[in-house]
């Protein structure tokens, strides 16, 4: 598994286009802020609602803030709350998964009652009741609960590959020479799971930046907060669509599409060299093998 | 056949407990905010309208929400008798219309439009991923798949927005929001109904548009696999007819986890359009979920959720027995 998947080019141009999203949270909003002198917040009421331009390339929107420093200190917010979620998602999975598939009995029985009750459970819904509820939900809260909500696919996926480590003869003979339970799950089963995790890791967090953008879009959100969610939600709320302000919704809306995208071609890149069945032959190869069936056949 | 309907009887076990705690969380999640949770409710509500409640009122969400001298188990037992006559309590917003007749006005509305864009875009998507994956490696593959994946990547309101913006503001072919035209009386009148297939036409577009990739990727990568086992093999060899061969063999095959997840997305015909709702001003159970939500209506926000709940279970109960029926194969766990 190690860096075989480095190979696919899907693995590659994904890896790419996360990597720059990442640079992009981390140094964006003080690249645009020292190098564009813009401040994501600043209100200028002398161009509001301009199209992009030299001065704005990406425009202003409705308040007179620039649209370009937004998406930029959006990419920061929708990161964050990508990263904490999957965290969270992706531990609560861990903890709950492995024990259920290696210890099986009552244990697992329990865990498994618990995974399939949240995996039935409509998650949106439920999120946005939970959040109606607590006061003030600033974007860690939000992406605390969206992780705490998104677990339950993981960790039946997770039960089911434990299950089947925990039957295999190395852990059997470690458990014989008297390796105590908890060491031998988390030091010796769980390193076999690091590629499953990783891509469940990475669904996470395309999930919970669709989510928070989601839930912002429905008014669930620190308003003082700058998420490409709260951005979309900003733009609907004063009407963006029916003024014809294109440039305020379009680019967040793009932003999260292309993460997307990204995660899913890791995704692909990996499940392709997990399944060699779903390794389809490249067009080149497929043309080439048809003229030298058809020239061996006039021969 | 008795091991069929152990495990069916095993499932049914399961959904009622999981019905049994999903009500209870409904019923917990508001006690266990801090302070007395019947005046928290009074306390925001009267925040978010600036206004006092009227006593009626005030004893409507004392009624769901439990006044604060009972005991909580005397509650719980009060909210369980409730909900068995299906009384979900009262509206706050639109005092005194009961939860349950909201709920009634916009069910129909919601089945209407994402019931019948489920099936349009699982058999869209289902048929293509067939031909797809059929020919894997293919132009119409390569050219198909990337682009279905980029399109299920992209944030469906967002989706809905450009849409909206595209057909409804630039274009002006389709009414920007609501689910009939309010100058016409509601009945079965041609003209009524041509106006309610006006006004769904285009947030069906989009659930169609963004729903159907993911059943093209999951029947293609299905299909893939299913074409290089030896039986299709078998069956090619014999000179079957290769449509013969894509269809009965094949696709019958490969179709089967496309078929559960089709009986796991009738269960989100009611919370699914949740976000369609709100972008295009659609009456039904989801946009009912977001006014009440902003206006802290929460008898009917437990209402809404409660019947979400409830159509959810009953349509994985529904694919569960789908799946034993069709796969013979299935046995204990799950």
């Amino acid at each position: 598994m190690s860096t075989a998947f480095l190979t696919s080019w899907k693995v590659r141009i994904g890896l790419g286009i996360l990597a720059f999203f990442c640079l992009l949270a981390v140094f964006g909003p003080w690249l645009v802020g020292t190098l564009l002198g813009l401040d994501p917040r600043e209100n200028d009421t002398s161009v509001i609602a301009q199209p992009p331009g030299a001065a704005h390339l990406l425009g202003t929107n409705q308040f007179g803030q620039d649209v370009l420093a937004q998406v930029v200190a959006g990419a920061r917010g929708s990161m964050y709350v990508g990263l904490l979620g999957a965290v969270v998602g992706t531990a609560m999975a861990i903890l709950i998964g492995v024990p259920a598939g290696y210890y099986g009995g009552k244990v697992d029985a329990g865990l498994n009652f618990l995974t399939n009750l949240f995996l039935v459970l409509p998650v949106l819904p439920l999120i946005l009741i939970v959040a109606g509820y607590l006061e003030g939900t600033g974007i860690t809260t939000i992406a605390l609960i969206i992780g705490f909500f998104g677990w339950s696919g993981g960790a039946r996926t997770l039960r089911a590959q434990a299950l089947s480590i925990a039957n295999r003869d190395f852990v059997r003979a470690m458990r014989m020479l008297g390796e105590r339970g908890r060491r031998l799950v988390f030091a010796e089963v769980l390193p076999h799971l690091t590629g499953l995790i990783a891509s469940m890791f990475l669904h996470a967090m395309i999930g919970a930046v669709m989510a928070e953008a989601g839930l912002a879009f429905l008014g669930i959100s620190d308003s003082s907060a700058i998420s490409w969610g709260t951005m979309i939600q900003s733009a609907q709320q004063q009407s963006a669509v029916l003024r014809g302000l294109w440039w305020w919704f379009v680019p967040p809306g793009l932003c999260i599409a292309l993460i997307g995208t990204a995660c899913a071609l890791v995704n692909f890149g990996v499940d392709e060299i997990a399944n060699p069945k779903l390794r389809v032959a490249r067009p080149v190869s497929v043309r080439r093998a048809k003229r030298l069936a058809r020239t061996g056949g006039g021969a | 056949m008795p091991r069929r309907w152990r495990f069916l009887a095993r499932r049914l076990g399961f959904y009622l407990a999981a019905a049994w705690s999903a009500i209870t969380l409904n019923f917990f999640l508001p006690r266990l905010m801090p302070g007395d949770p019947s005046a928290g409710i009074v306390d925001k509500l009267q925040r978010v309208s600036g206004q006092q409640l009227s006593p009626s009122a005030l004893e409507s969400i004392q009624k769901v929400f439990g006044e604060p001298d009972t005991n909580l188990g005397r509650q719980y037992i009060d909210y369980l008798g409730q909900l068995a006559h299906f009384d979900l309590g009262v509206s706050v917003s639109n005092f005194p219309t009961p939860v349950s007749d909201l709920l009634w006005q916009g069910l129909p509305w919601t089945m209407l439009l994402v019931g019948s864009t489920t099936v349009i875009a699982f058999v869209l998507g289902t048929g293509i991923g067939a031909a797809a994956g059929w020919k894997a490696g293919s132009r119409f593959d390569t050219v198909v798949s990337p682009l279905t994946t980029f399109v299920s990547a992209i944030p469906y309101f967002w989706m809905a927005l450009i849409g909206l913006w595209l057909f409804g503001f630039q274009l002006g072919w389709f009414p920007l929001s609501g689910g009939y035209d309010a100058d016409l009386p509601i009945d079965f009148s041609p003209s009524f109904l041509l106006s309610v297939l006006h006004y769904g036409a285009l947030p069906a577009a989009t659930i169609v548009f963004s729903a159907f990739g993911g059943w093209l990727l999951g029947m293609r990568n299905m299909t893939v696999t299913t074409v290089r086992e030896d039986y299709v093999l078998l069956a090619q060899a014999k000179g079957l007819s290769n449509r013969r061969v894509m269809l009965r063999y094949a696709a019958r095959n490969a179709v089967l986890p496309n078929f559960t997840g089709f009986a796991l997305a009738l269960g989100h015909v009611v919370g699914g359009a949740l976000l369609t709702e709100v972008v295009f001003n659609y009456p039904g159970v989801g946009y009912l979920l977001f006014t009440s939500l902003q206006q802290r209506d929460y008898p009917v926000m437990q209402g809404v959720f409660f019947l979400i709940m409830l159509t959810v279970l009953l349509a994985n109960l529904l694919a569960d027995s789908v799946y034993a029926l069709l796969d013979p194969r299935i046995r204990e766990g799950g």
